[in-house]
């Protein structure tokens, strides 16, 4: 274990290393970030991250950040905050300034290609009132806030105790409009149940979302959740995890589609014994907004994270964002945690900001680290492949969809993974018009 | 036959204090069926040379030419020249993540052929060079060069040579970094193509170990972007035997 005597907060601007062989990189601590040289964001072209605690920003532990129910907590959005000061509030069509009253999108739970509902997993419509509301979320922003206030009814999925569902539950998440709207969904893995579940958000909508999962002790829960909006959409989802003692969650988020599009995936660890794994896949064409804000908080011992989120961007004012919060607590001994973000930039004119925030309070860890690189296209892998006859196009096609499907891997539904990969090969080929 | 004809060649490339001349005119014919040594010390222009018949974007031909049965070489795409028959072992070989040896092997060979390969063929020649060159079977389901060691990268560039039956094989400083049983099965690899008849060779070399295992024909000694000496396979016997040396140390008159 690394011994450390003081509070070091990783994540805030300073010269020098806070403690001996830790610097703010955490290069020290694992040979995972020793990648400046792999993949294709080395070379010269690579540059480090950038962190978080810009100028005019206060600096704030992500343990102290305002948690409410009530919209009225919140006040109203400037841009200048530290959690919306990329978000082009604007863009957000009233997300933010709106009473949440459009017509919340259509939800139907089936199995995968229409195919029946595994035997035993449950789902309901309930109203407001129902307990398991708020079993494992509170909102930490005023668009939650708003959607939280909002909502009329909930569907809430249940994977009953020692189910292991036979198949992925796909939850068909399809825009009813453009009016501003608000959806409440809630995931109750029960103890030792094991499933898949697939959030697949497609048509046009301007949305605020909470998304509640509850993993139970002992429960093995994969949450896919996919925005594959038509190109008008704006969404602003929240998705808040409760992890039970020895409970595994992996999350994999994948933002394709959408004028706009926020997740902020939080992970809470509850328990000791807890494992989670967060992966994002995003691809930001021209004009777009995506925006992954994630955060894991080791609450408790003995928990492992692993986060890697990779992104490609094309076309003029494509803008990717990512920014990983990992707080490991006082009480969080034997915690081990890493976090990665990856984004290759294929054409000028895109931008892509990338802020890993990494707070420790505590130094008997087993390990705690963060990369993050944003690269050109490495040229080098370029001749190679084409030093073998491979026309330059289908090089770049390689190398891209190698570099993505690292993580469309992860999903764990064939039918999915198929379609991802089919989605990323379309995303690529309207980069060359 | 084919013949590679390269012309008066003087390259440069772009540095922060402005263009640097690296080859400073060097003439070189190899026809097929012949082995062409380039020794010569750090620095020289060796790999230069290489790469610029390959067509790595850094290097910037200044005047000369370079042609393959009289076809422009330089006015080619890299992909155009690989497809036109060279093939370049690279000294260092560039990690792929992502995409898969099988896969990389594959497209590369189709690209090449303009059509696929029968897929059972295929992948009984790849099976089959595998074991020969010593690669472990599983390698084809890893990356590109994805945490590969030294040995293992150039076995793998010897690997592609065999597989894609290039005209002219430049083999960039294949022999450094090898440990002499690593040496032996490259050095079997590039002769089993070679017997066949329908390829010719640069060899470009630092040592001359290499050249106890593949027998060269014709000798180059390049210095400072020359050809300093030419001559037969005991000119590499002589070098053996002297080093760089006098080239390095102009004779006083």
């Amino acid at each position: 274990m690394t011994e450390m005597t003081e509070k070091a907060r990783i994540g805030a601007p300073s010269a020098a290393p806070v403690i001996d062989g830790f610097t703010e990189e955490g290069e020290n601590l694992s040979p995972l970030t020793d990648n400046s040289h792999r993949g294709p964001l080395a070379g010269d072209s690579a540059k480090g991250h950038s962190h978080g605690g810009g100028v005019g920003v206060p600096d704030s532990s992500r343990a102290g950040r305002l948690t409410s129910y009530r919209l009225a907590d919140f006040a109203p959005l400037t841009g200048r905050e530290e959690d919306w000061r990329f978000t082009p509030l604007k863009r957000l069509r009233g997300l933010h300034t709106d009473a949440l009253t459009g017509a919340a999108p259509t939800v139907a739970v089936a199995g995968p290609e229409g195919t029946a509902l595994p035997a035993g997993v449950r789902v309901e419509t309930v109203g407001r009132e129902d307990g398991r509301i708020g079993v494992a979320g509170i909102p930490e922003d005023r668009v939650a806030a708003a959607a939280w206030e909002a909502f009329t009814e909930a569907t809430v999925i249940t994977i009953p105790a020692e189910l292991q569902a036979a198949s992925g539950i796909i939850v068909s998440i399809t825009g009813a409009g453009r009016e501003a709207a608000a959806q409440h969904t809630v995931i109750v893995a029960e103890k030792f149940s094991k499933a898949v579940v697939v959030l697949d958000h497609r048509g046009s909508a301007t949305l605020a979302q909470n998304v509640e999962v509850d993993i139970q002790d002992g429960a093995e829960l994969t949450l896919v959740t996919v925005q594959e909006w038509d190109d008008d959409a704006v969404h602003a989802s929240a998705q808040a995890a409760k992890i039970g003692r020895d409970a595994k969650f992996k999350h994999v988020a994948v933002n394709l589609g959408g004028d706009l599009v926020r997740i902020t995936p939080t992970s809470r660890f509850t328990q000791p014994g807890g494992d989670v794994e967060m992966y994002g896949l995003y691809f930001a064409d021209a004009g777009q907004h995506l925006e992954q804000r994630l955060f894991v908080d080791h609450a408790v011992p003995n928990c492992k994270s692993r986060v890697l989120y990779k992104g490609a961007l094309q076309g003029k004012d494509a803008h990717t964002v990512w920014v990983g919060d990992v707080l490991i607590r006082k009480e969080a001994e034997g915690t081990d945690t890493y976090e990665v973000n990856r984004n290759l930039v294929l054409t000028d004119g895109a931008r892509a900001d990338s802020v890993p925030n990494l707070e420790i309070e505590t130094g008997l860890i087993e390990g705690a680290g963060h990369a993050s690189a944003t690269g050109r296209f490495d040229d080098e892998q370029l001749f190679y492949l084409m030093a073998r006859g491979i026309p330059e196009e289908t090089a770049r096609r390689l190398v891209v969809r190698g570099f993505l499907h690292e993580i469309i891997q992860h999903v764990k539904v064939p039918e999915l993974e198929a379609r991802l990969t089919d989605a990323v090969e379309r995303e690529l080929a309207a980069g060359n018009n | 036959m084919s013949t590679l004809e390269i012309k008066d060649l003087h390259v440069s490339i772009e540095t922060e204090q402005g263009a640097k001349e690296i080859l400073k005119g060097v003439s070189l014919t190899i026809n097929t069926g012949q082995i062409h040594a380039i020794m010569g010390p750090n620095g020289s222009g060796k790999s230069t040379l290489a790469s610029t018949i390959a067509g790595h974007p850094r290097y910037i031909v200044d005047s000369g030419s370079i042609t393959l049965d009289g076809e422009d070489v330089l006015a080619m795409s890299v992909d155009e020249r690989a497809r036109a028959g060279l093939f370049l072992a690279m000294q260092y070989p560039v990690e792929v993540p992502g995409v898969t040896m099988t896969n990389f092997l594959r497209t590369a060979k189709t690209a090449l052929d303009g059509e696929a390969p029968s897929l059972r063929t295929w992948t009984k020649s790849v099976k089959e060079a595998m074991a020969e060159l010593r690669i472990d079977a599983d390698f084809a389901q890893r990356n590109v060069n994805e945490g590969f060691s030294g040995g293992e990268k150039k076995r793998v560039e010897i690997l592609q040579l065999e597989l894609f039956k290039p005209r002219f094989a430049i083999m960039d400083e294949t022999d450094s970094g090898l440990d002499v049983d690593a040496l032996k099965v490259v050095s079997e690899g590039h002769n089993r193509e070679f017997s066949r008849g329908a390829m010719g060779t640069l060899l470009i070399t630092h040592y001359t170990r290499i050249l106890r295992y593949i027998k060269p024909d014709f000798v180059h000694v390049f210095v400072d972007g020359k050809i300093a000496e030419e001559g037969g396979p005991e000119l590499a016997d002589r070098l053996e035997e002297e080093g760089y040396d006098r080239y390095l140390t102009p004779a006083k008159a």
